[in-house]
């Protein structure tokens, strides 16, 4: 099993409108997307996509709006079908599923958290906390019991019995994760869940998330537009445009070699610091005596920064402790200013 | 004068025979189906004549305090049942809210599983829809002869009447309410794998039952609104004095009677509203909804 990725999505493409062969055989004879949709008159949402997310991992897809993330993340749980492809969940084609099979898929595989909450406004917090598991059958007392806990893990004690419109919006997106997480399953598609929530909140979210990844070690598939959150979030990123797949790779990959102008854009503006990994920019030398202050390999040049006010070196230890390297502030600051514009700069 | 094309008298006359027809060859057919009809009404008649006055008053007024928590609409309704009662139309009133209740809960069991079917089907609503139109714009008299004459003169045709013409509001309503209910809501129970029962009976019906109440306001309405052309084919009631008052020519008659129905009118419109609106706070759509 381990070898089997969580989810993999393979060539998915989807087509809107009421003729999809006709454009999908003109795509399949290699015409240009814009092309196609002139002359059938047909949208395509997604084109030629394939996604592969191992088991355990954040796996964010960033877009623009209209770049076809919000279908593509549908095809996971067949809120949408795709006009041809594969999709494969721990190993399972989801397309072959009947209804039955495919409800029960949705009732025990996988958990989806939304844009727009979609909370039941008629229910207390509890209750749709636990809406999940009553949909699958769980009798009351059982049900209930799992909700309040989760209701406790995302912080929203005390709020059992409230109605949704009462909370605000950052509550209500807790509710909308404790909703996913109650259904205990091993993947978790998260669509634009932070994106209609303020900044502050926003961040806060995306901590906690990542505090809570750390214990639970779902696989999620996390949809946004927001190149920030991307990087903070994301272990592997893949970048849509115009419902195709441009790259796929690490958060640092994508910040270092942009694939093309359209993500180069996204990079101008982004934290690289934030971004960029210690371990790859360290000088290895694990015979070097001890540094007096050391990081880990996973910490971000973000983490480092502030260290170099006091210190020259900063060591690099692995998971066991073991000082494998070093990197000096000269280091940073290359990675750092790499990718910048172009200034002109002026030697005397 | 548009020419005389075609002679239409064997067409009438085929329509008449047909009738004519079906009444004698399934008139009695079509009584025994709507005996339960009748049972319904005479027992809900029979129940409220048999409360004591006091009992009606104080139900209607708790009705009231429980759907506002204001002393403003109770006090209304006190002062209207009084109204009825000082007037000695006790129980002619009770009679019209016996046929009243009884149409809005027939046209409640007929209206809501259309509307469901509506909601979920174009097809349907695209049949259903003129229908509707049709039922609300032929004048109640068109279908009352045929149904007097299946039925007889009496309280089945009246009810038929009535609910023909009380019914659509209800249907379109609920067929509204259950489209408006929030995609994103919907979405969300289809991914977590409900079945399409668990959907309607959780989530959609639940959070169309603002829109469905209102439909169920105007069905009360428009079933007040039948009560005099219903008493003429012998439903009684306060509809029954109206007519009365028109035939001897007693403005008083007509004008106490007529105030009567006013009087129920605006209990039974107060109540279903607050009622809704009440429902519609709770389940926090007061904003949408408006």
């Amino acid at each position: 099993m381990s070898t089997v990725p969580a989810i993999e999505i393979r060539n998915v493409t989807k087509i809107f409108g009421d003729e999809p062969e006709a454009a999908l055989s003109l795509l399949k004879e290699g015409r240009s997307k814009s092309d196609v949709q002139a002359e059938t008159g047909q949208v395509i949402g997604v084109d030629d996509v394939s996604l592969s997310v191992e088991r355990g991992q954040i796996h964010v897809v960033m877009g623009l709006s209209g770049s076809g993330k919000s279908t593509l993340i549908r095809h996971v749980n067949r809120l949408i079908d795709p006009t041809s492809g594969e999709i494969f969940v721990n190993g399972i084609d989801v397309l072959t599923m009947n209804i039955e099979e495919l409800r029960h898929f949705r009732r025990t595989q996988i958990a989806m958290v939304f844009q727009k909450f979609g909370l039941l406004p008629h229910r207390s917090v509890i209750d749709n906390v636990a809406f999940g598991l009553e949909v699958r059958g769980e009798d009351k007392a059982k049900r209930l019991e799992i909700a309040a806990e989760w209701i406790e893990t995302v912080g929203l004690a005390g709020y059992e019995k409230s109605q949704p419109h009462h909370l605000s919006g950052g509550q209500q997106q807790r509710v909308g994760l404790a909703r996913a997480l109650a259904m205990d399953t091993d993947i978790l598609l998260m669509d634009e869940a932070f994106s209609a929530l303020d900044p502050l909140i926003r961040s806060g979210m995306q901590d906690e998330l990542m505090e809570l990844q750390q214990k639970l070690n779902k696989t999620i598939l996390f949809i946004t537009h927001d190149f920030d959150e991307a990087l903070k979030i994301g272990d592997r990123i893949a970048v849509l445009k115009d419902g195709a797949l441009i790259q796929e790779g690490p958060p640092e990959e994508i910040v270092l070699k942009p694939a093309n102008a359209h993500i180069e854009e996204f990079v101008a503006d982004v934290n690289k610091a934030r971004a960029i990994s210690v371990k790859s920019i360290m000088s290895r030398d694990e015979n070097m005596e001890k540094c007096e202050i050391a990081v880990a390999e996973a910490a971000r040049c973000e983490d480092v920064l502030p260290l170099f006010a006091e210190y020259d070196w900063v060591g690099v230890t692995n998971d066991v402790g073991k000082q494998t390297g070093y990197v000096t502030a000269k280091a940073v600051i290359k990675a750092l200013a790499r990718h910048q514009p172009t200034i002109e700069t002026t030697q005397v | 004068m548009f020419p005389e094309i075609i002679d239409t008298r064997p067409l009438r006359r085929w329509v008449d025979d047909g009738l004519e027809w079906v009444v004698r060859a399934w008139g009695d057919e079509f009584e025994a189906a709507a005996q339960p009809l009748l049972f319904l009404l005479n027992s809900i008649q029979r129940f409220l004549l048999w409360l004591p006055w006091w009992l009606i008053i104080i139900v209607l007024v708790g009705l009231a305090y429980a759907a506002t928590r204001r002393a403003v609409l109770p006090i209304v309704v006190l002062i209207a049942m009084i109204f009825l009662g000082l007037m000695e139309l006790w129980e002619d009133s009770v009679k019209t809210m016996a046929l009243m209740i009884a149409a809005t809960l027939t046209a409640i069991v007929f209206s809501l599983p259309v509307g469901i079917v509506m909601a979920r089907s174009a097809i349907v609503r695209r049949i259903v829809t003129p229908i509707l139109d049709l039922m609300q714009t032929l004048p109640s008299f068109v279908y009352l002869i045929p149904v007097v004459m299946i039925f007889g003169p009496g309280k089945i045709p009246a009810l038929i009447a009535t609910i023909v013409y009380a019914a659509p509001p209800l249907v379109r309503l609920t067929d509204l309410g259950l489209r408006l209910v929030d995609p994103d809501v919907l979405e969300a129970t289809q991914a977590f794998g409900a079945t399409p029962r668990q959907r309607l009976f959780g989530v959609q019906i639940p959070l169309a039952l603002p829109t469905i109440l209102a439909g169920v306001n105007q069905t009360t309405m428009m079933a007040l609104a039948m009560v005099v052309i219903a008493s003429m084919i012998g439903a009684g009631g306060l509809g029954y004095q109206v007519l009365q008052g028109i035939g001897r020519l007693e403005v008083s008659r007509g004008l106490f009677a007529g105030l009567g129905i006013v009087a129920l009118a605006i209990i039974f419109d107060r109540v279903t509203q607050a009622f809704g609106k009440q429902l519609q706070e709770r389940i926090g759509l007061s904003e949408v909804g408006k």
